[in-house]
C-alpha cells in the first residue's frame, strides 16, 4: 500500500527578489506561510503544482512542501521548510524582519 | 598587484553587458528559468533558500584598498550591508535581487573585478597561498602563475564544459598553506637540483562525498611548461572524466579509476602534442606578469615601537603573539586579521569593516589585502613599528580578536542558514563552540586547533581536514551533527576519520568540549598540540570522552 498523502502547501521562490513565497488558495503568492493554501488532496496538489509552474515570469522553482495544521494556518514539517518560512538563524533578515514590519 | 590591461577591461564589459540584456530578457519572460539558469550561473549568481546569491571571484584572494572599498560600496548599496568571505577565498552576497546584478556587476567591473567562473563546470577560481609574496618560507611567489592560469582559463573554449567544476590551487612554500593537496590540480613551487623554477604537480584531490588525497603526478615541471602541462591534464581530464554521474565526474575519481600511472601516461601524451602548439607568447607574458607581483618598496625604520607596545600593552601582545605570522623581512609582520570574533558569523565583515581593513592597507600595508581560505583577511606587508596603530584601529572596528588558528577560529560554511544544498546548519554551531571556549578562557591554553564545519556532504567547511571535524546531516528530520578527527590540511594532508555515531544540534557542543578537555588531559606537554596528541595516542581515549557511556559501558565488562 502506497503511503497516505500528508498535507502540502506549495511554495517557490519569487522570480525578483528570490524570496521565499507560498500559493494561496484565492491565486495570490503570499511571503508568509500561514497564508498559504493547505492541500489535502494529492490529484489537486498535481493541479496547483502545474498552475504555479505555469507563473514562471513570476515564480522559480516550485515544488509541494509538506505542512502540518496549525492554530495559525500551516507550519512546516521539516526544519528545512521552517528555515525557509523564517529566514537565517545568525541575523534577523529575511522574513523575520520583513513579516514583522507588516 | 596585476592590472586588467584593455584587453581584460572590454572582456568583463563584454560580459556585463550580455548579462544585463540576459536578465532583462529572463524579466520580459523571453528566457524560461531552464534556459536562465546555466547563464546566471556562468556569472556566479546562484538562487538559495532566501534569494539570489552573487558569487564574485578575488583571484588568489588578492586584493586592493580600492577593492575592497567597492565590496563594501556594494554590501551597503544592493546588499544588507555585509559581505561573506568563503574558504575558496571568494566573497558571496547574500541578498541581491535579480534586476541589481548587472549593476552589482558593473560596480566590479569598474575596479577589474568579476564573477565569472565562479559557478560552473568550469575552472573556477584559483586559489593561491594567502602569505604568497611575503612569507619567511617561500620559494616564490605562486601568484603570477595563478593569474597565467586565471587568463588563460577564463573563456577557455575547450574547457566550457567540463565533466565537472575543476580547483586548482598553488603554493609557493614547502609549507601548505592552500590545502593544494585537496584541490583537481595542485601546484608546488620549488627549485630543481640546478636551481630552476618549477612546479611539483598533484592531481585528483578533493573533498566532497568521496573525499581523496591528490596524488604527485610529476615530481618537477620546469616553470616555462606550465600551461601545456596543465592543458595536457584538463584535456585527458575532459575526455576521461564520467559525465554519466555527477558524483563520479570529477578528476579525482577519474585518478581513482584509471590508477595515476595510467593518467600520467595520458597526460606525458597529451603534453607532447600541446606543448608543440605554445609558440612561447606565454612566457612572456608571464615575465610580464611577474612584474607586477614584486614586492614593495619595504621601509627601513626603527621596530622600537613594537617592541615598546609589547611590553606596555597585554592585549597587544597577546593579539601579536596570535595574529602575526613571519615575514621574509624581520622588521615587517604579517598580520591576520581574525573574521572570526566569538559568536559571529566565521568569513562575514560589515561594510564599515571592509573600509577600515581597506584603510589600513592603504597606509600601513602597501595597499595590498588577501583573503584566506580560512576564512580571515591578511595585511601582508605591515612594518612592526606599525603595528600598534593597526591594533588599535582594529580594536575600534571589532577586528582584533586574537584568536588566529585557535579553536574559535572556525571554518564554517553558510550551512542551510543560507544554502540551499545545506543538510544542517554550520553557521550556530561555529558561534557557540566559540562562545562556548572564550567562556571557559581555555583557548590559549588548548593552542593550535582547527576545528572546520560543512553543513553537507559537498564539505565546503573543509571538514575533513579539520583537526576536529563537523559535519550536519538530516537524519530522519533532524539536524544531526559527525564528527571527524585526525584530519590535516597541510603539505601531510590527511582526511580525518569518522569518530562514531553523530550528535544532536544540543548535544555537538558539549561533545566538542569533552573531546579538547580532554585532550587538555591527554597532552604530554603544552607544547604537544591536540593533532600531535592524537597521531601519538589514537582515537580510541578521543572516542571515549565523545562517547563516555560506551566507555564506562567497556569498564563495567572488564
Amino acid at each position: 500500500m502506497s503511503k497516505p498523502f500528508t498535507p502540502k502547501v506549495v511554495t517557490a521562490n519569487a522570480l525578483v527578489e528570490g524570496d521565499v513565497i507560498y500559493l494561496t488558495a484565492d491565486d495570490r503568492w503570499s511571503r508568509a506561510l500561514h497564508e498559504a493554501e493547505v492541500i489535502e488532496d494529492e490529484a489537486h496538489a498535481q493541479l496547483r503544482l502545474l498552475d504555479a509552474e505555469r507563473q514562471a515570469h513570476a515564480v522559480v522553482g516550485a515544488y509541494l512542501a509538506e505542512v502540518r495544521p496549525g492554530p495559525n494556518g500551516p507550519e512546516p514539517a521539516h526544519f528545512r521548510e521552517a528555515f525557509r518560512a523564517r529566514g537565517p538563524s545568525n541575523y534577523p533578515h529575511g522574513k523575520q524582519t520583513e513579516l514583522s514590519d507588516v | 598587484m596585476y592590472s586588467y590591461t584593455d584587453f581584460d577591461r572590454a572582456y568583463v564589459r563584454e560580459r556585463v553587458a550580455q548579462f544585463r540584456a540576459q536578465v532583462e530578457r529572463r524579466l520580459d519572460g523571453s528566457l524560461s528559468e531552464e534556459e536562465f539558469r546555466p547563464l546566471r550561473l556562468m556569472n556566479g549568481l546562484y538562487l538559495q533558500l532566501h534569494a539570489y546569491m552573487l558569487r564574485v571571484a578575488i583571484p588568489y584572494g588578492t586584493l586592493s584598498s580600492r577593492q575592497m572599498r567597492q565590496l563594501a560600496m556594494i554590501a551597503e548599496r544592493w546588499d544588507k550591508g555585509y559581505g561573506h568571505f568563503t574558504t575558496r577565498q571568494n566573497i558571496q552576497f547574500n541578498w541581491p535581487t535579480l534586476r541589481d546584478v548587472p549593476d552589482i556587476l558593473e560596480a566590479l567591473a569598474d575596479v577589474g573585478m568579476h564573477a565569472i567562473q565562479t559557478s560552473g563546470n568550469t575552472v573556477r577560481n584559483v586559489t593561491a597561498d594567502h602569505f604568497a609574496g611575503a612569507s619567511a618560507d617561500e620559494v616564490a611567489d605562486p601568484r603570477p602563475y595563478a593569474e597565467l592560469l586565471r587568463q588563460w582559463s577564463t573563456d577557455h573554449p575547450e574547457f566550457q564544459f567540463l565533466p565537472r567544476k575543476f580547483k586548482i590551487g598553488v603554493t609557493g612554500a614547502p609549507n601548505d598553506r592552500a590545502v593544494i593537496r585537496s584541490h583537481d590540480i595542485g601546484l608546488e613551487l620549488r627549485r630543481d637540483d640546478a636551481g630552476a623554477l618549477g612546479f611539483r604537480v598533484y592531481v585528483g584531490g578533493g573533498l566532497g562525498r568521496t573525499p581523496m588525497v591528490a596524488q604527485e603526478l610529476a615530481a618537477f615541471i620546469p616553470e616555462r611548461d606550465l600551461l601545456p602541462y596543465v592543458e595536457a591534464i584538463l584535456s585527458v581530464y575532459n575526455l576521461l572524466g564520467r559525465r554519466d554521474n555527477k558524483y563520479k565526474a570529477r578528476l579525482k575519481i577519474a585518478v581513482h579509476e584509471h590508477g595515476i600511472a595510467t593518467i600520467r601516461a595520458l597526460v606525458d601524451e597529451a603534453f607532447a602534442e600541446r606543448r608543440a602548439q605554445f609558440s612561447g607568447d606565454d612566457h612572456d607574458l608571464l615575465e610580464n606578469i611577474k612584474a607586477q607581483f614584486a614586492r614593495p618598496e619595504l621601509a627601513r625604520t626603527d621596530c622600537a615601537p613594537y617592541w615598546k607596545a609589547r611590553r606596555a600593552d597585554p592585549v597587544f601582545r597577546a593579539w601579536a603573539d596570535t595574529n602575526l605570522a613571519a615575514h621574509a623581512d624581520p622588521d615587517h609582520a604579517i598580520v591576520t586579521i581574525s573574521l572570526k570574533p566569538h559568536g559571529a558569523t566565521p568569513g562575514d565583515a560589515t561594510a564599515d569593516q571592509m573600509r577600515v581593513m581597506a584603510d589600513l592597507a592603504q597606509r600601513y600595508g602597501h595597499d595590498e589585502l588577501r583573503i584566506s581560505h580560512e576564512q580571515n583577511v591578511i595585511v601582508p606587508h605591515v612594518h612592526r613599528a606599525d603595528l600598534p596603530a593597526v591594533h588599535d584601529a582594529l580594536k575600534a572596528a571589532g577586528l582584533a580578536t586574537a584568536n588566529v588558528g585557535l579553536v574559535s577560529d572556525i571554518i564554517a560554511c553558510p550551512g542551510m542558514d543560507y544554502c540551499s544544498l545545506a543538510t544542517a546548519r554550520s553557521i550556530p554551531v561555529a558561534q557557540q563552540i566559540a562562545t562556548r571556549f572564550d567562556a571557559l578562557k581555555l583557548e590559549h591554553e588548548i593552542g593550535s586547533l582547527k576545528i572546520k564545519i560543512s553543513g553537507c556532504i559537498n564539505a565546503c567547511g573543509h571538514h575533513h581536514v579539520g583537526h576536529i571535524g563537523i559535519l550536519g546531516l538530516d537524519r530522519a528530520g533532524v539536524e544531526n551533527y559527525q564528527i571527524t578527527l585526525g584530519g590535516d590540511g597541510t603539505e601531510d594532508t590527511v582526511i580525518g576519520k569518522r569518530a562514531g555515531p553523530g550528535f544532536s544540534a544540543d548535544e555537538i557542543v558539549p561533545a566538542v568540549e569533552r573531546l579538547v578537555l580532554s585532550y587538555l588531559d591527554l597532552r604530554d606537554s603544552p607544547d604537544e598540540t591536540f593533532l600531535q596528541a592524537f597521531r601519538r595516542l589514537g582515537e580510541a581515549p578521543f572516542k571515549d570522552a565523545l562517547y563516555p557511556e560506551q566507555a564506562r559501558g567497556r569498564r563495567d565488562a572488564a
